[in-house]
């Protein structure tokens, strides 16, 4: 596999969301509006790629008994740094998104690319594959955060553009199952569709 | 798929690992927790000033919010009233010269939807609400966030709790709860209440 296939498999081939199924719990979660979505996969990338790029240059010196314990140290200790720094730097985005931001450290993508990926490859290659990994969970969060803040809310990032109170269900956890299950729909037929 | 693939059991194997011996775990285990923790502490040191900065900042521009022009400084002329159930409230007295013009109170209720919601409320000194801001809350978002609206909010502005039933209209009160978010509304009510009560109980208004 090509370097440049380490990047781009998060966003179609291996999109941790729509095609692996992983993470359901913040996808579902923080996307209630396009905004929330993206500055939850924002700060997942910084955390996986950050992770993935400090395991695969510890996994060396990690026994492989204790290797997972030693993989949620690292992946908790830049979990709570995102958490300081939006904190101090980006307020609004914290008010919103601070109470998902711990549930990072339990995000399976994380560990499961820490564990399948980055402990195996070199530096450069887990580089790519987290920033691609995460880039692709962003993009997925951003595109049902957005289907759902239109139809639910009548607004895209918060602007108002349809007048009334939108299709409630939207918001709701029901909504999410909803959108999401389209999303997959279409990704799965345009996959068959390139395989073809 | 890579979780999937059954080569990757192989390629561990092959790679150079260091044995799993109790030393080996014991000692990579203490300098991994050892570095996170050096880099937690540091991140810390340099994010508490701005931290504190950002909420100190938030508090002054809700009470800027919630009460008409001032010439004195609020916040280092706060003081504290206790409430009916133990807790205690920040009231923060704005002057114009020496006549105390609004009080900014800091009030709060457990009884949000997710928990808890923190409000500033100004109050004339004969008990008419001037203005509320919200200052923390984990309501849903798109549902009972929008007690942050002004939409919602202003129905309480001008209105004096002595004549104004601070409950929703479902529950035979005035306020006109937010559609599918009546918990919510009866929180942000509550967080009045509990903002004039405590007010009234110190003999301020």
């Amino acid at each position: 596999m090509s370097k440049i296939n380490e990047f781009t498999k998060g966003f179609l081939k291996e999109n941790p969301v729509l095609v692996l199924l992983i993470g359901m719990c913040p996808a579902l979660a923080t996307t209630t509006s396009a905004l929330n979505g993206i500055g939850m996969g924002l700060a997942t990338t910084f955390v996986l790629t950050c992770s993935n790029i400090v395991i695969s240059l510890l996994s060396g010196v990690i026994p492989d008994k204790v290797r997972i314990p030693a993989f949620i140290v690292v992946i908790a200790s830049f979990v709570t740094i995102v958490d300081l720094i939006m904190q101090a730097f980006v307020p609004t985005l914290y008010n919103t998104l601070g109470i998902f931001i711990p549930l990072i450290v339990v995000n399976c993508i994380v560990l499961a690319r820490a564990e399948a990926f980055a402990s195996k490859n070199g530096v450069f290659a887990s580089f790519l594959d987290g920033a691609g990994m995460g880039l692709g969970f962003t993009t997925s969060l951003g595109v049902l955060g957005i289907i759902r803040e239109l139809l639910g809310n009548g607004a895209i990032f918060g602007h108002k553009i349809i007048q009334g109170d939108g299709i409630l269900v939207f918001i709701l956890a029901p909504g999410a199952f909803i959108v999401l299950g389209y999303i997959i729909a279409i990704v799965n037929k345009i996959k068959k569709t390139q395989e073809a | 798929m890579h979780i999937l693939n059954p080569n990757d059991s192989e390629r561990r194997l092959n790679m150079a690992k260091i044995e799993s011996t109790l030393k080996n775990m014991v000692l990579s285990l203490t300098l991994i927790t050892i570095g996170a923790s050096a880099a937690l502490g540091f991140v810390y040191e340099i994010t508490k000033k701005p931290i504190e900065v950002t909420s100190m900042k938030n508090k002054l521009e809700a009470i800027k919010a919630v009460v008409p022009s001032f010439d004195n400084t609020p916040g280092s002329e706060m003081f504290i009233l206790p409430t009916d159930d133990g807790d205690s409230l920040e009231i923060y007295p704005a002057k114009v010269g020496d006549e105390i013009v609004a009080y900014a109170v800091k009030a709060g209720t457990q009884k949000g939807f997710s928990g808890f919601i923190g409000i500033m409320v100004g109050f004339k000194p004969d008990g008419t609400i001037i203005n509320t801001s919200v200052l923390e809350h984990k309501e849903t978002p798109g549902l009972g966030s929008k007690i942050t609206d002004p939409g919602f909010r202003e129905q309480f502005n001008g209105k004096n709790p002595e004549n104004f039933s601070l409950k929703v209209k479902k529950d035979g009160g005035q306020v006109d709860a937010i559609t599918a978010a009546t918990i919510s509304s009866r929180a942000f009510c509550d967080a009045i209440e509990r903002a004039y009560n405590t007010l009234k109980k110190g003999g301020l208004i």
